[in-house]
Parts: structure tokens; C-alpha cells; sequence
């Protein structure tokens, strides 16, 4: 019978299918954060247990952690305890943890991938609902909640009804400074963010496959913005030539008995989705979001559209226009911004430092912004010094914090101020994500840049087109 | 982690018609620091119930004193966003035990499954029914039947049957979880682990 990517994967993890309810739903690797862990470790010792498989846990600290002087100890009594909870529970259970200034410490969804960790046709799942990047490797990557965290400690399993299957194709050439970021707000702001609650998504098409594997993972990212469960790519040779090597990838005879599973890795050409969309990559331009949801996205060269327009509820839009205090029909353009934040796990790869650098080199950050530039992880932080874009980012007059979340969920101290606008390169802009009334524009990493020495939203293409002139 | 068993619930509710509510508004991310399921229910939509010297704010519905329950109904889209699974445990703690709305969000909705909050799915024209009956009349109870995968409101003809997978259905009847069952079938799992790929 012919089978969709996705049907191949969750298929072979499925440990006992229960009639009428979930199944039984065998997961290969588990990382674990300090923030949704806790209360599911105190679950295993009040049942007496031990985590089952620790050799298939890592444990990484992210969420909670200070981006600047991470020698010193952390300030915050709660974060810091619960820094030291992770740590005492990895080391009673005997999970590889990889704490605050450890060479492989970075963001959960960074370091998976860097560490080889995340490997094609592999079922993987965090605390943490962006886990849905991994799918850029073709594995089925998706969030639990902390119930499910104690299950997979417990039993490496959870208990999952199958979700249904989407397909979203997108052919044809990208403009001229659309990212991989750029084209997954596009979808989120066609399909609304629960046209896809449900699903688990599969991209395909030219624009996915001339994608590099970090614009995948930008892309895949996302899917849970759109209500979906997570998306994934099929893997191919770029696929193979990232994880090749890294530390906790098969080698050897491994590696090849693994390869004759990875290859089988595709949808069957008359596999059948539950939902096929197609879009049509020139008709998308940079991207920015003027609301309080990622689907409240448009081209960044449009205005705001009207509740009309949008659909859905009006007092919900009214609601959220107020928090921003925007109005409809106004330009995007030209809107004065107070803040930038480059990072999280959808944009904060060296790739996405790459792109900064190519918009601000030879130009110096403009006096009102405040600009917060956090690698998301120590590799990446060492590849931009590496790179030479340090020197770049300093000469612009930037300064380069310390890998972790940071401002994408702001429960550290880097929290945008109540009423400051942020161009953000995370993957959220709903109220008080970023700090209790800041309000967040969602873009790429090339329209934050563009913003930062500016000082205001503008166009990219712009600054690009003068670099070449 | 015990819950209340779950079956026949009558009770007033608590109107929140508002589309895409996320889990940062359910539970902001400065309140996930705890190393305990303890007192979430205090932050339970924190920043649309409190101003930031924590006074109330008056408007807010969970400030209004003519609404009260068990139930909460929310707006399409419900619990969007992350998944932190906080979010339910602020719900449950807060006392409410079922939320109903047109739609939930994924990860919400199981999370909620798993802690002994029943996500009730109804039309989007029974949630602009209750919504209605609520506003004419605060006192407006709801019964949510269980057993029955029926909601209602009491006095009136209207009704509408819900979905639920017999699974869910019987671990929150009997206040079972999931973990119970899994650690039930280790052996099984652990054989299927020996052949995996990886
Ligand atoms: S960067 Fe943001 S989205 Fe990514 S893991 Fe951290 S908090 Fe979650």
C-alpha cells in the first residue's frame, strides 16, 4: 500500500494500537529543558521509578537562562533553582546534561540537530511545542505537554491518536531577499494559525529542496504556528552531508544500515494526503506581522488590512490591533521600532547571523534602537567569531550576547519594555510573549537587520540594492 | 498525578469570547518557574486580570462577580501556542473542570485530557448560543454529561452531542492516567525497543 512520509514513520513507532483511542507511540530521542521537566521527574519519584532509556535523553538549560555572564551564578533564586533541579534529576538518572557555559549548551532545538541527535525517520520529542523543527531532518518531531514528559522518561512512549496528513507543495523561484522565515509566515498568514490543527504537514517542492537544511528547520519551525502538529521534509543528500558525522550519529555499518531505512524515506508517488495545498513561490515578499498571532502577516511593502479582510472574529482584531496600536490600512513601512531581537530556535543559526551581517556591514546601528543579538547555541556563537562576523556586528556598533532563548519567551531579564515595538526574528507575537506589553513585529533576519539601522521597519531590498550599486 | 474523576457536570460558566486565546495569556512564561504543580490557578490569565501593580482590573470576566464555575467557554481557537502543559494546571487549579469552545488547539487540548480537564468541541453555533444565553443571563447553567458525550444548557431545548475517544473517556470517568497504562505494557515496550533503527 502505498504510504506518505509521514504514514512510514509513525507506523513503524507504533508499539500497540489501542481500538477507539491513541496509540501506543515509541519515541526515539527525548530532550529535556528545565522549565516543563521538573513536575514530571517529581512524577517518577513519587512512583519509584527511573527514567528507562537515559541513553536516549539530553538535557539542555534554555529557556530560563541569563544571556549575559553566564560564569556567574544565576540571580534569580526560581530560575536558579530550577537550573539545579535539572541538573540533580540528569545526574540521579544518569542523563547526559549539558548546563549553562558547557561547549554543547545552546537551545534545546539548536543543539539537537548540531549534536546529531536529530537523524532522519527518528520520532522526537521536548517540552516544547517548536520540537516540530527536527522535521527538517524527516524525522516526526512534535511538543508534549509536561504529562506526556513523565511518560517518556518513564516508558519512552506516549499515548497518540494518529494525526491526519497535509501537504503543502510550494514551486518556482523565491524573490529577492525572501528567507526561509519569509515564506513560512506566508502559509501561517494563508492558513490562519489553526488552518492546520490537526495535521502533521509534509513541504515539498522545488523552494523546500533548494532550501538549505537550516531554512528547513526555520520552516518546519513554524508548523506549530500554524495550529499543526509538526511538519517535516523528506531527507536527501544535503540532509545526510549535515548529520554525517556529528557526535551522536550512527557510523560505520551502523550508518549504512541505517541509510537502507533513511532511503526508503519518501512519499510514495501515489501516496494520498488528507489536505493538499500549493502555493506559488513568487508570490512571496519579505514578511512582517502587525498583530498579535503569527498569522497577522503581509507582505511588508502592503498596508494593514481591514477586520474585513481578515475574517473572523472583529472584536478579537479590534482587540489585538489596540494592543499594538496599529490601524487598519496603515503602512507597515516606515513604523518606528525600538527594539531588535535576533535569535530563538527559528532564527538564530549561523545562517541567520550570516544574513544580519550582509545588511548591516558598513552601516551602524541606528541610536533608537536597543538591539539584542543571541546565538542559539555556543557552536553558533563560536562560528560568528570564527566567520569574522563579530568584528562586523561590532563595527555596526552591536554587541553579541549569550546563547539561550532569551527574548523569544522572555523569562529571563531580557524582556522588552510595556508599549516598545520589537522586530523579532523569534517565533511569537502574542501579548506580553516578549515582556508584559511589548509588542512584537515577526520578521526575518534581513528585515530586522534592516530595521536596526534604521531604526524603523523599511524594506530590505532597499538596503540590498544599494550594497550592490 | 491524580485528578477528580470526571461525569456529570452541572454548573455555571464563565464567558470569554475571545478567538485565538493562547497559552501566554492562559499562563505568561514568567510564571513557569516553579519545580512544583503548585498555585498556578492564582496567574490563571494573569496579565488580562491584573494591571502590573497587581490590582485587578475590573473588566476582565474573572473579576466580575456575576460570572462563576466550573466551565470555562472560550472563543475559537482556544489555547494556541505553546505547550506548556502550565497552562491546563492553571485552568484545573483556578476549579474550572471543563472548557468548552469550536476549537481547540492540539497540544492544549491533550494536555488538558491528561489533567483531568474535559475540552468540550461544539459548534461555532452552540458556542454563539451559550455565549448569548450567558450574557442574557449570568446565572445560565450548562451539563455537561460525560457518559452520555452530551452538553446542554439547563432550561432550555438546546443541546448538542461531543466527541471524545472511549479511551480518554474512560481514564477520566475512572480518574486513570495514561502512565498507569503505559507502565502496565513496559515489557511489551522494551521488546519493541530492541528492534528499533536507532
Ligand atoms: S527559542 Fe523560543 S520557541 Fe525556541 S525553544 Fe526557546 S522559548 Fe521555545
Amino acid at each position: 500500500m502505498s504510504k506518505t512520509l509521514f504514514d512510514k514513520v509513525w507506523d513503524s513507532h507504533v508499539v500497540k494500537r489501542i481500538e477507539n483511542g491513541p496509540d501506543v507511540f515509541f519515541i526515539d530521542r527525548h530532550l529535556v529543558h528545565e522549565v516543563t521537566s521538573p513536575v514530571a521527574f517529581l512524577g517518577l519519584k513519587n512512583r519509584n521509578i527511573k527514567v528507562l532509556y537515559p541513553e536516549r535523553t539530553f538535557a539542555t538549560a534554555d529557556h530560563n537562562t541569563p544571556t549575559r555572564n553566564q560564569h556567574l551564578p544565576v540571580k534569580d533564586k526560581l530560575s536558579a533553582n530550577q537550573l539545579r533541579a535539572l541538573e540533580e534529576n540528569a545526574t540521579q538518572h544518569g542523563i547526559p546534561y549539558w548546563g549553562l557555559g558547557h561547549e554543547k549548551n545552546g537551545i534545546v532545538h539548536v543543539i539537537g540537530p548540531e549534536n546529531g541527535i536529530t537523524v532522519p525517520g527518528a520520532t522526537i520529542v521536548c517540552g516544547d511545542s517548536h520540537t516540530s523543527t527536527h522535521g527538517a531532518f524527516g524525522a516526526i518531531a512534535f511538543g508534549i505537554g509536561t504529562s506526556e514528559v513523565e511518560m517518556v522518561l518513564s516508558t519512552q512512549c506516549i499515548m497518540q491518536p494518529k494525526p491526519k496528513s497535509m501537504r503543502i507543495t510550494i514551486d518556482g523561484a523565491l524573490n529577492a531577499a525572501v528567507t526561509p522565515k519569509d515564506v513560512a509566515l506566508y502559509i501561517i498568514s494563508k492558513l490562519t494559525t489553526s488552518g492546520a490543527t490537526g495535521y502533521f504537514v509534509e513541504y515539498a517542492g522545488e523552494v523546500f529542496r533548494n532550501m538549505s537544511m537550516e531554512g528547513r528547520m526555520t520552516v518546519c519551525n513554524l508548523s506549530i504556528e500554524m495550529g499543526a502538529r509538526g511538519g517535516m521534509i523528506a531527507p536527501d543528500e544535503k540532509t545526510y552531508n549535515y548529520i554525517q558525522g556529528r557526535e551522536y550519529t550512527p557510523e560505520g555499518t551502523a550508518w549504512d544500515k541505517a541509510m537502507t531505512y533513511w532511503d526508503t524515506l519518501y512519499s510514495d508517488s501515489d501516496a494520498t494526503f488528507d489536505k493538499e495545498i500549493t502555493f506559488s513561490a513568487s508570490d512571496i515578499e519579505p514578511m512582517i506581522t502587525y498583530g498579535t498571532n503569527p498569522g497577522m502577516g503581509i507582505g511588508i511593502s502592503n498596508g494593514i488590512p481591514t477586520a474585513e479582510a481578515v475574517g473572523g472574529g472583529a472584536a478579537t482584531y479590534e482587540k489585538s490591533l489596540n494592543y499594538m496600536d496599529f490601524n487598519e490600512g496603515e503602512a507597515m513601512i516606515g513604523k518606528p521600532i525600538d527594539f531588535v531581537f535576533l535569535g530563538s530556535c527559528t532564527n538564530g543559526r549561523i545562517e541567520d547571523f550570516r544574513a544580519f551581517a550582509s545588511i548591516i556591514k558598513g552601516r551602524k546601528k541606528a541610536d533608537n534602537v536597543t538591539a539584542w543579538l543571541v546565538p542559539g547555541s555556543h557552536r553558533v556563537e563560536e562560528a560568528i567569531k570564527e566567520e569574522g562576523i563579530l568584528d562586523i556586528l561590532h563595527e555596526s556598533g552591536f554587541e553579541l550576547r549569550e546563547p539561550g532563548c532569551s527574548a523569544c519567551l522572555a523569562m529571563n531579564d531580557d524582556k522588552i519594555p510595556a508599549g516598545k515595538y520589537a522586530v523579532s526574528t523569534s517565533n511569537r507575537n502574542f501579548e506580553g510573549r516578549q515582556g508584559p506589553g511589548a509588542r512584537t513585529l515577526l520578521a526575518s533576519p534581513l528585515v530586522a537587520a534592516a530595521a536596526a539601522v534604521t531604526g524603523k521597519v523599511t524594506d530590505p531590498r532597499e538596503l540590498m540594492e544599494l550594497q550592490e550599486a | 498525578m491524580a485528578y477528580d474523576k470526571f461525569n456529570i457536570l452541572t454548573s455555571t460558566a464563565v464567558p470569554l469570547p475571545i478567538e485565538n486565546v493562547d497559552t501566554d495569556q492562559i499562563i505568561p512564561a514568567r510564571f513557569l518557574k516553579a519545580t512544583e504543580r503548585k498555585g498556578f490557578g492564582d496567574n490563571l490569565f494573569r496579565d488580562w486580570r491584573y494591571h502590573s501593580d497587581n490590582t485587578p482590573k475590573e473588566h476582565f470576566v474573572l473579576n466580575n462577580p456575576i460570572y462563576g464555575g466550573k466551565i470555562l467557554v472560550g472563543g475559537k481557537n482556544f489555547g494556541s501556542g505553546s505547550s506548556r502543559e502550565h497552562a491546563a494546571w492553571a485552568v484545573y487549579d483556578y476549579g474550572f473542570r471543563c472548557v468548552v469552545s469550536s476549537f481547540f488547539a492540539d497540544i492544549f487540548r491533550n494536555n488538558c485530557l491528561n489533567v483531568g480537564v474535559l475540552p468540550v468541541q461544539v459548534s461555532p453555533e452552540f458556542l454563539d448560543t451559550i455565549f448569548k444565553s450567558l450574557e442574557q443571563n449570568p446565572k445560565t447553567e450548562l451539563t455537561v454529561d460525560l457518559p452520555a458525550q452530551t452538553i446542554s444548557i439547563a432550561g432550555t431545548e438546546h443541546s448538542e452531542s461531543f466527541a471524545i475517544n472511549d479511551y480518554k473517556k474512560d481514564n477520566l470517568l475512572n480518574g486513570f492516567d495514561d502512565i498507569d497504562y503505559l507502565l502496565n505494557i513496559k515489557e511489551d515496550i522494551q521488546q519493541f525497543a530492541q528492534n528499533t533503527p536507532l
